[in-house]
């Protein structure tokens, strides 16, 4: 498959396609898993070991569950590739990566120059999540 | 009250430009409105049945001079002359163009506003206690804790896309004045029995069309736990919220049907793993915060007497004022209810006049109340006959405060897309009927609100008298219920019986009255003999063959 039109991993992409989580379940080798949005992204937590990618699929923009699978994810230590899928636009971009995924591939590509605008939206940020930055709380009392 | 630092201007900024760029694309069609519609519903920006409207956030509906001045600006430059002051103490224009939107923001920006998350399925604005910070009735001033939490709810990347909109109320007094147990969440901040400040978590109330007050499901968090423990809540909710049916969507439905016991256990799970992530900002930003809203420099030795010899003046002393926490000062409720008029509007230049007021008055401060009326929540006894008697010139003397012409109404079929019938003109015509003879006052404390859809704008079930519009086979026809609360002692209004046509509601609410100020004991507020006598009497009387 296409490599994800946005990356921030050095690595290479996983080549093993995602399977679905039954189908992951059955596979004591798979090492790249798609979840939907009803997955309960918990149940994966026992296999970070072996896993390399996880895809998150978003096939409405506006069903959110899947910020929540990745950011689960990330708080549990698992450090393989994040990659969301779907019917993802420039609006959700920066949104995305805050929680996690390293790895973007919308359905349809988007304009790289609306793209880089909306990564950079957010001088700062009010919230810690697992995207590393500081929030502005800890700014203003630097320990 | 709270300012912005370099970072929270720069965060308001941030989101001006992204909603200009949002609207280049939408314009220039690169964006499709099917994509930009939750972005501009982010905005606050709804397209009704005439035009766009836009809500703009009052933060737990506090207000300086110089804001409230740029509001009645904004309603001459962008609108027709003014502007309506909503349940949800934010204020909301009804005639703007697409193409101004992003300016309006950045002329709110400039004065520390902003429109962010006012509607869409996100956590809106923190609503809380009109009288915070001024009544003598609180542990401790609220609104740091709803600063706190409009910050982390501001463009929170999780909570974004949530199955239904969001909101969560902060108070600390005893009497609840903003109808706490009907939010999402509900928060009252306790002390316990060491002395120790925390939150009393109440989840899953609300309105709409299934109506619900919150269960307690947590009775004290620590004030260090607040962020993450609400970060829990949602994060329980957004992950198993229903996403199948909007109208089963609300996280009370969630809470329903899990039941709070197990909605509890959940939270709690969560939370016991959100503590090991290190998301809770340090107590020092409350501290921080709460320098903002330190007592204003209150004068000692005032007077506490008022010449009362004006009646007119007297009777707005009696029902529009409250008592200060500091001797010789007043709260003030400055009525939006005039007789005949749209409940909660006020037009530009009333704006402009009650920002004038509340500088030169009540240290430059003025609160926008859920029952949409205007306080000014520091005034010197010895000015309120001057401040009243300049509201009195510009229309705004109204003495009506928690009486039946101090109506809550949703816009209604009048502006909104969604709405089944009229709320305005039935709130005008019940208000016309009860100022005559002065029988609003008679009949003391009655909160009456009205929605014109089952979407409960206008909070009908909390109504000790609601009224709900719904469309019958093409007319009009409005159902009487009757019991609802609000307050400390919340209750949901159950329905009378078969609907009415516009002048039947009002006949109806004559008969219901009628039976109260027959059979009320002393000291009962309606609501007290309704809830003695029961349903069975206001029936029979409402619904009586006998002429009135």
């Amino acid at each position: 498959m296409a490599a994800p039109q946005f990356r921030f991993r050095d690595d290479a992409p996983v080549a093993a396609p995602a399977v679905p989580v039954d189908a992951f379940n059955a596979e004591t080798n798979a090492t790249a898993v798609r979840l939907e949005p009803a997955d309960d992204a918990r149940a994966l937590l026992p296999h970070l070991d072996r896993l390399q990618l996880v895809e998150v699929n978003f096939p409405g923009f506006m069903d959110g569950r899947g910020y929540s699978s990745a950011r689960i994810l990330r708080e549990s230590g698992y450090t393989g590739e994040l990659r969301a899928v779907g019917d993802i636009g420039v609006d959700q971009l920066n949104h995305l990566k805050r929680v996690g995924f390293d790895a973007i591939a919308p359905d349809t590509p988007l304009n790289p120059e609306d793209a880089t605008r909306a990564f950079a939206t957010w001088p700062q940020v009010y919230q810690k999540t697992v995207d590393g930055r500081t929030p502005i709380w800890a700014l203003r009392h630097p320990q | 009250m709270y300012a912005y630092d370099n970072y929270d201007q720069a965060m308001v900024d941030a989101r001006v430009a992204e909603f200009r760029d949002q609207t280049r694309r939408r314009l220039d069609g690169s964006l499709s409105e099917e994509k930009f519609r939750p972005l501009r519903l982010q905005n606050g920006l709804y397209l009704q049945l005439h035009a766009y409207m836009l809500r703009v956030a009052v933060p737990y509906g506090t207000l300086s001079g110089a804001q409230m001045r740029v509001l009645g600006d904004i309603a001459d430059k962008y609108d027709r002359g003014y502007g309506h002051f909503t349940t949800r103490q934010n204020i909301q224009y009804n005639w703007i163009q697409l193409k101004d939107a992003p300016d309006i923001l950045a002329d709110l920006a400039k004065v520390e506003m902003h429109a962010i998350q006012t509607s869409g399925n996100c956590i809106r604005n923190i609503s809380s206690d009109q009288y915070a910070g001024a009544t003598a009735d609180e542990i401790i001033d609220p609104r740091p804790y709803a600063e706190l939490l409009r910050q982390w709810s501001s463009f929170h990347p999780e909570f974004l896309h949530l199955p239904r909109k969001f909101k969560i109320c902060v108070i600390a007094a005893e009497t609840d004045r903003a109808a706490m147990r009907l939010h999402d969440i509900g928060i009252r901040i306790v002390r316990n029995d060491a002395g120790e400040i925390g939150c009393a978590f109440y989840v899953g109330g609300g309105m709409g069309r299934t109506p619900m007050i919150a269960p307690l499901i947590n009775a004290f968090v620590p004030l260090d736990h607040l962020i993450t423990y609400s970060e829990a809540c949602l994060r329980v909710y957004n992950r198993h919220g229903r996403r199948d049916n909007k109208y089963k969507a609300r996280i009370k439905i969630l809470v329903h049907e899990l039941g709070a016991e197990e909605y509890t256990r959940q939270v709690e799970e969560e939370f016991a793993h959100l503590q090991t992530q290190g998301l809770e900002p340090p107590l020092a930003e409350l501290a921080r915060i709460a320098t903002h809203f330190a007592d204003p420099a209150f004068e000692t030795g005032l007077p506490d007497e008022i010449d009362l010899t004006n009646p007119q003046f007297a009777k707005w002393v009696k029902t529009n004022t409250a008592t200060h926490k500091a001797p010789g000062y007043a709260i003030a409720t400055i009525s939006l209810k005039p007789i005949g008029g749209i409940p909660g509007d006020a037009s530009a230049d009333q704006i402009r006049l009650m920002a004038d007021l509340s500088r030169d008055y009540s240290f430059d401060e003025s609160r926008v109340t859920h029952a949409q009326n205007i306080v000014l929540p520091h005034v010197r006894k010895q000015d309120l006959y001057a401040l009243w008697q300049k509201l009195e010139a510009a229309g705004l003397a109204t003495a009506n405060l928690d009486d039946i012409t101090d109506i809550i109404a949703c816009p209604g079929l009048d502006y909104c897309s969604l709405a089944n019938a009229r709320s305005i003109p039935v709130a005008q015509k019940i208000a016309e009927r009860f100022a005559a003879n002065d029988r609003a006052t008679l009949l003391g404390e009655l909160k009456l609100k009205i929605s014109g859809c089952i979407n409960a704008c206008g909070h009908h079930h909390a109504g000790h008298i609601g009224i709900l519009g719904v469309d019958r086979k093409g007319t009009e026809n409005y159902q009487l219920l009757l019991g609802g609360s609000e307050g400390a002692d919340t209750s949901l209004a159950q329905i009378t019986g078969p609907g009415f046509d516009e002048d039947g509601i009002v006949e109806a609410i004559d008969r219901a009255t009628n039976l109260y100020l027959a059979e009320r004991a002393p000291d009962e507020r309606f609501l007290d003999t309704y809830r003695r006598l029961g349903m069975a009497p206001f029936k029979a009387a409402i619904y009586s063959k006998e002429p009135a």
